[in-house]
This record gives structure tokens, C-alpha cells and sequence, in this order.
């Protein structure tokens, strides 16, 4: 790998106990790649620990979120002339094997975005109950808004080419941005590609997911996926 | 429909009040400070002239002018509020900008000194 062209980003806040793990795998399957841990803001040793994994850290003076945090490092990493960008969570949930074939997807493919995808042959055994009707939810709205099928829309474990990085590093989601991430890039008639993956569960801590905010997501991103196709109808009618 | 009348006029001179002390001790902007300005002196205004009360009940086709009064007070609270929606929504984007800056040019920072302790 090319490590002039890939930076792998990962976001994370309060994940001591499984970043520098994290960090280690990454760099054990991609040497010589930087490796940069966006720190949210966290209250344990979150940074300290990537630092001392190997990683370059970029630590943001208050909690900004998910996308925030994410889209801070798409900012970085587009003023630094990075070409390819793979973002991998910091709890430990996505396996650093993948990358490899992400960014050998993103590069040979000409697609401005990767997802790794868990469920490309159909198996919803990694997920539970609540989750795959949610994600089955969300790929019957996208089907028609996309023009193509996408079978993991929620999957954070992403790459994008500088094309897509100059266009997230102005304008990201800041809210659970992974698929309003996707209608953006497709307004833009961006491609994207899947490539299957495994997933694993997380290394420490619990998921802070709970009914109400399973809910709040649902309505949130819906707004968001609608209010993006709006804008850019409106756009593309006024040409 | 006086007791209404004259409580609302008690609330929009409160009101106005509030605003005045909280400009004066910064705790308010004055940019900030004028949509409850205009929606606490429309309230005063419509209270003390119930003429216009029930020519706007009339107007609006509610056949009982305190709930005139109460519609039109809540219809302002509801725009005062989104207005302030908006300005909070441009703040936090505004927020979120500065600080991801920030923490990029922290970033360069701490590069440029290891760098530099590195030659």
C-alpha cells in the first residue's frame, strides 16, 4: 500500500480500553500507513493510549459527535493531499483485514466511496432483531432514491477517494452521517461500491443504543435523507 | 375579557422589562433582544386596544376575541422560538467549524515542534 495515499482515520471517544488494540492491528496489517486517532473529546486516557499504539492523534476540544469528529479528519486529511481515506471505528467493531480490500476496491474501481459491507450475501446473523429490520427499513427508502440496491447502508467502515473528501471535508452529516453520507455522494452522481466484510462486536464497553434513540435515529436520518433529495432536485431543476 | 386583557399587558410589560435588565447586564444581546422587544410590545399594544382585538378576531373568523388574543400571543412565542432555532442552529454549525480548526491546527502545531525538535 501506498502510504502517501492512504490515511485510515478513526474516531473515537472514551475507547481506552480498545483503541490501542485497535491502532496495533491496523498497523500490523498495513505498515507504514499513518494511522490517525481522532480524539472527541474524551474523559479516560483515549489519546494517550492510540499515542502510545503508534498512532498520530488529533484531539478536538470538545465533544463534536460522530460525524464531527469524522468529518474533522476528512478536513485534515484533505489539507494534508491524502488521495484515499478509510475510516475504521475506534471500538474494535470493524476488523482491520478489510481494509486491504477496501482500499484496493476504492482505487481499482473508480467508485468515490467503499462500504464494507456485512450483509452483500445476505446473512443478517451478525446483527439483532431491532437492527436488521431497521437496516432492511432504510435499504427499501434508499433503493429508489439511489437507483441501486445498498446492502449495508448503516456500515461505518468506509472508504472515499479525494473526490469525496473534498466534498464531505465542506459539507458532512454531523448526526449519524452514514447514510445521509450516501445521498450526498449520490446527488453528486458519485458511485459507490460494497465489499463484504465481517464485523465483530465491540472490544469494551457497552453500545449506548436504547429504544427511544433507535427511534430518534429512524426519524432523524429519514428527515435528513429527504431534506438532502430535496436540495438538490431544487438544485439540479434550476440547473 | 378585561382581566385578560390587563394580564396580558402585565406579562408584556414583564416582559419587556426582562429584556431591558438582561441587555443591560449582558446577559442578552441586543441583536437577540429584538424579536421579544416586537412580540412583547405587539402583545401590550393588542392588549390595550380591545377594538383591534376584536376587529382581528373578526379578521381571523374566531368568534371569541381572548382566544384571538391567546392565538395571536401563542403564534408569536412559536416565531420568536424558531427564529431562535435558527440562530442556535447557526451557532452550533459555526461552533462545530471553529472547533474541528482548531483541533487541525493544534494538530499542524504539535507536528511542526516535533519537527523541528526532531533538526
Amino acid at each position: 500500500m501506498n502510504a502517501e495515499k492512504l490515511l485510515i482515520i478513526v474516531p473515537a471517544f472514551n475507547e481506552e480500553a480498545a483503541v490501542g488494540h485497535v491502532v496495533r492491528e491496523i498497523r500490523e496489517v498495513t505498515p507504514g500507513v499513518p494511522v490517525l486517532v481522532i480524539d472527541d473529546c474524551s474523559t479516560d486516557q483515549t489519546a494517550a493510549v492510540a499515542r502510545a499504539a503508534g498512532a498520530k492523534v488529533m484531539s478536538l476540544p470538545h465533544h463534536l459527535g460522530l460525524g464531527g469528529a469524522v468529518q474533522a479528519g476528512y478536513k485534515l486529511a484533505f489539507e494534508l493531499g491524502y488521495q484515499y481515506v478509510i475510516r475504521v471505528d475506534g471500538d474494535g467493531q470493524h476488523d482491520p483485514r478489510y481494509i486491504t480490500a477496501i482500499f484496493e476496491a476504492l482505487r481499482n474501481s473508480g467508485c468515490q466511496m467503499v462500504i464494507g459491507s456485512r450483509f452483500l450475501e445476505g446473512k443478517f446473523d451478525q446483527a439483532t432483531l431491532v437492527r436488521a429490520l431497521g437496516i432492511r427499513f432504510f435499504r427499501l427508502v434508499l433503493r429508489p432514491i439511489l437507483g441501486r440496491p445498498v446492502h449495508d447502508p448503516t456500515s461505518g467502515f468506509v472508504g472515499v477517494n479525494r473526490d469525496a473528501l473534498q466534498v464531505f471535508s465542506r459539507s458532512f452529516p454531523l448526526e449519524y452521517p452514514e447514510i445521509e453520507a450516501l445521498v450526498v455522494l449520490q446527488r453528486r452522481k458519485f458511485r459507490f461500491l460494497e465489499v463484504p466484510c465481517r464485523m465483530r462486536r465491540r472490544m469494551a464497553g457497552r453500545s449506548t443504543i436504547t429504544v427511544f434513540k433507535s427511534l430518534y435515529y429512524i426519524v432523524h436520518v429519514l428527515l435528513g435523507v429527504f431534506v438532502n433529495v430535496l436540495k438538490y432536485e431544487r438544485k439540479r431543476r434550476r440547473g | 375579557m378585561q382581566a385578560l386583557l390587563d394580564f396580558t399587558t402585565g406579562i408584556s410589560v414583564v416582559l419587556i422589562l426582562m429584556v431591558l435588565v438582561s441587555i443591560r447586564r449582558q446577559h442578552i444581546r441586543v441583536e437577540y433582544s429584538v424579536t421579544w422587544f416586537g412580540a412583547a410590545l405587539t402583545l401590550l399594544l393588542l392588549s390595550r386596544s380591545p377594538g383591534a382585538v376584536s376587529k382581528l378576531a373578526g379578521a381571523l373568523n374566531i368568534s371569541d376575541p381572548p382566544l384571538a388574543l391567546v392565538s395571536i400571543a401563542g403564534c408569536l412565542f412559536l416565531l420568536v422560538l424558531f427564529r431562535l432555532s435558527v440562530i442556535l442552529s447557526n451557532l452550533k454549525d459555526a461552533n462545530i467549524a471553529l472547533a474541528q480548526r482548531v483541533a487541525i491546527l493544534e494538530y499542524h502545531l504539535s507536528a511542526h515542534e516535533e519537527e523541528t525538535a526532531r533538526s
